[in-house]
């Protein structure tokens, strides 16, 4: 449903992002990481249609993307900036349900249990200045979970909660994002939580940022957060991730992964 | 915003207490001819008496009404030409010198020039007014738009809202509390140019009308108390708006103060 063509992006005479190529089937979880400053919130800005890349194309369904495409919704990394102060938790994720054109009762109620899932129903009626940087993570998170997109872009959205709390927020995006057939791009640094979570691990390189692995995740499902990170196909999986994201070239022997060389 | 307790409010009323009684203390010492100017409890008096005095309530309207008229319409005009001028860079460019050529001009020099085109003296003082209170207003309204979070309306967008939704959910009400500050600026240049436009063009109401009439009567008592009364209209109008600020926009406070 999403293909990534030759996409590059220049901020100034910066490159950020360097022919980037990346199809995304519907459905699929695709799971981007890459070290810090390496373009993937430039990637998925342009993605959203924020900004208008300097090079290649992003095609949705086949047709190239102008603007913010329909059904699409992003978890922002600043959530706290993508919230409305003037506005109650609930509001805030109701806000983008009249895009739905649902009357006010029923996005109340969608919100409502958007809020609940993510263990925020009795925080409804706070405004986000008066929650902890992770709870505004979470309605964030809610916002986007609510309004169903097709296509669901999440920028390092469980950086800011406790371990327990990310297993639980990975847990429920994989099963609201299967009930719905989302199709989800998600940007982490975390390498064990892109084996966890993808059906794909996509590695970008140091800036300028280009793919430099794309590699299938064939575990078990249902995924299960002590098991699945037990399997020893997980911590093969992981180590090679790893391995690419540090930029160190894997290195295959009959035993199969392993040593590291430079 | 500033925000008044009540320790601080209770200091400024015992000070002003403190001068009024020193002042009526000099006044019967005899430190001036209090035949010409009179004891302050003789024009707090009259302040109050004008209160229930038909002809002085008759101007007051007139003055309240050219007032509130003026302040919508500046409300009006600023707001959108603010949010306008905000959100479109290139013609707040185009614009800007000409508001910076405009705007120090004083609203009282362009008086005798008004005169001239309006016969009727409500429309004259309103054009007066408006233009003074236009300033605050628009460039509030410009830097509030301005002062908005990129990401704010990115978002919007990136659910496939339109311009025009953005600029009504998350520009408006993320500018707003700028626009009421500069609403609350505008309703005191508002009086000012008001009561201005009444001493110095005349006519047959407003209160300025009556302090002049006073004067000419040599009645310093009526002028003081008119004067005090309108002082105290101004009081009442900013705390009213400060309170209005806080109660709506706490939100923003909680965000530039970091405390609720
Ligand atoms: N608006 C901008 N103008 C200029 N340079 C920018 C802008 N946004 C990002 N950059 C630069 O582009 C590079 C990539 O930024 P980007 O935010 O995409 O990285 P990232 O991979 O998301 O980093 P992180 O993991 O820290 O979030 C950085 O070097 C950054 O300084
Ligand atoms: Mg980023």
């Amino acid at each position: 449903m999403l293909e990534l063509v030759d996409l590059g992006h220049n901020y100034g005479s910066y490159r950020a992002i360097d022919r980037v190529n990346l199809k995304v089937a519907q459905g699929e979880v695709v799971c981007i990481v890459g070290p810090s400053g390496c373009g993937k919130s430039t990637l998925l800005r342009s993605i959203a249609g924020l900004i208008k890349p300097t090079g290649g194309t992003v095609l949705l369904d086949g047709k190239p993307v102008d603007g913010s495409p329909e059904n699409l919704a992003v978890v922002f990394q600043d959530y706290s900036r993508s919230l409305y102060p003037w506005m109650s938790a609930l509001a805030n994720v109701s806000l983008p349900l009249r895009r739905r054109g649902l009357d006010k009762k029923k996005r109340e109620a969608a919100a409502m249990n958007a809020l609940d899932q993510v263990g925020l129903s009795g925080a409804a009626a706070k405004y986000p200045w008066e929650m902890s940087g992770g709870m505004q993570q979470r309605v964030s998170i809610a916002r986007a979970l609510a309004y169903q997109p097709k296509l669901l872009l999440m920028d390092e959205p469980f950086g800011s909660v406790d371990a327990q709390t990310r297993e639980e927020l990975e847990d429920l995006t994989l099963r609201v994002c299967a009930h719905h057939g989302m199709t989800i791009l998600l940007i982490t640094h975390d390498v064990d939580e892109s084996v966890y979570v993808g059906d794909r691990v996509v590695v970008l390189s140091k800036a300028p940022g280009t793919v430099v692995g794309d590699l299938p995740v064939q575990l078990p499902g249902p995924r299960d957060q002590i098991h699945t990170r037990e399997l020893e196909a997980f911590v093969r999986l992981r180590a090679e991730v790893g391995r690419l994201v540090r930029g160190i070239t894997p290195y295959r022997n009959t035993h199969g992964y392993g040593v590291e060389t430079r | 915003m500033p925000k008044v307790n009540g320790a601080s409010l209770l200091r400024g009323l015992i000070g002003t207490a403190g001068l009024l009684v020193v002042l009526e203390a000099a006044g019967r010492l005899g430190a001036w001819d209090t035949e010409r100017l009179p004891l302050v409890s003789t024009v707090l008096l009259r302040a109050g008496e004008l209160l229930a005095d038909p002809e002085f309530l008759v101007s007051a309207r007139s003055s309240l009404t050219t007032w509130a008229f003026a302040l919508a319409l500046t409300i009006a005009i600023a707001v959108p030409a603010g949010l306008l001028l905000g959100m479109v860079r290139p013609a707040e460019v185009a614009v800007r010198p000409l508001i910076e050529f405009l705007r120090p001009i004083p609203s009282v020099a362009l008086i005798p020039l008004v005169i001239l085109m309006f016969s009727e003296t409500t429309h004259m003082r309103i054009t007066v007014a408006v233009y003074a209170a236009l300033w605050p207003v628009l460039v509030n309204t410009i830097y509030g738009v301005r002062d908005v979070d990129p990401l704010a309306k990115e978002t919007l967008r990136s659910f496939g809202f339109g311009p025009a939704s953005v600029a009504y959910r998350v520009v408006l009400p993320g500018a707003a509390p700028f626009i009421a500050t500069g609403i609350r600026l505008a309703a005191s240049v508002a009086i000012v140019l008001v009561v201005t436009s009444e001493l110095i063009a005349g006519g047959i109401e407003g209160v300025g009308v009556y302090i002049t009439i006073a004067a000419s009567g040599n009645r310093l008592d009526l002028m003081i108390g008119a004067t005090i009364l309108v002082g105290l209209f101004g009081i009442l109008v900013n705390a009213v708006l400060v309170a209005g600020e806080n109660r709506l926009f706490r939100w923003h406070r909680a965000r530039t103060e970091g405390v609720t």
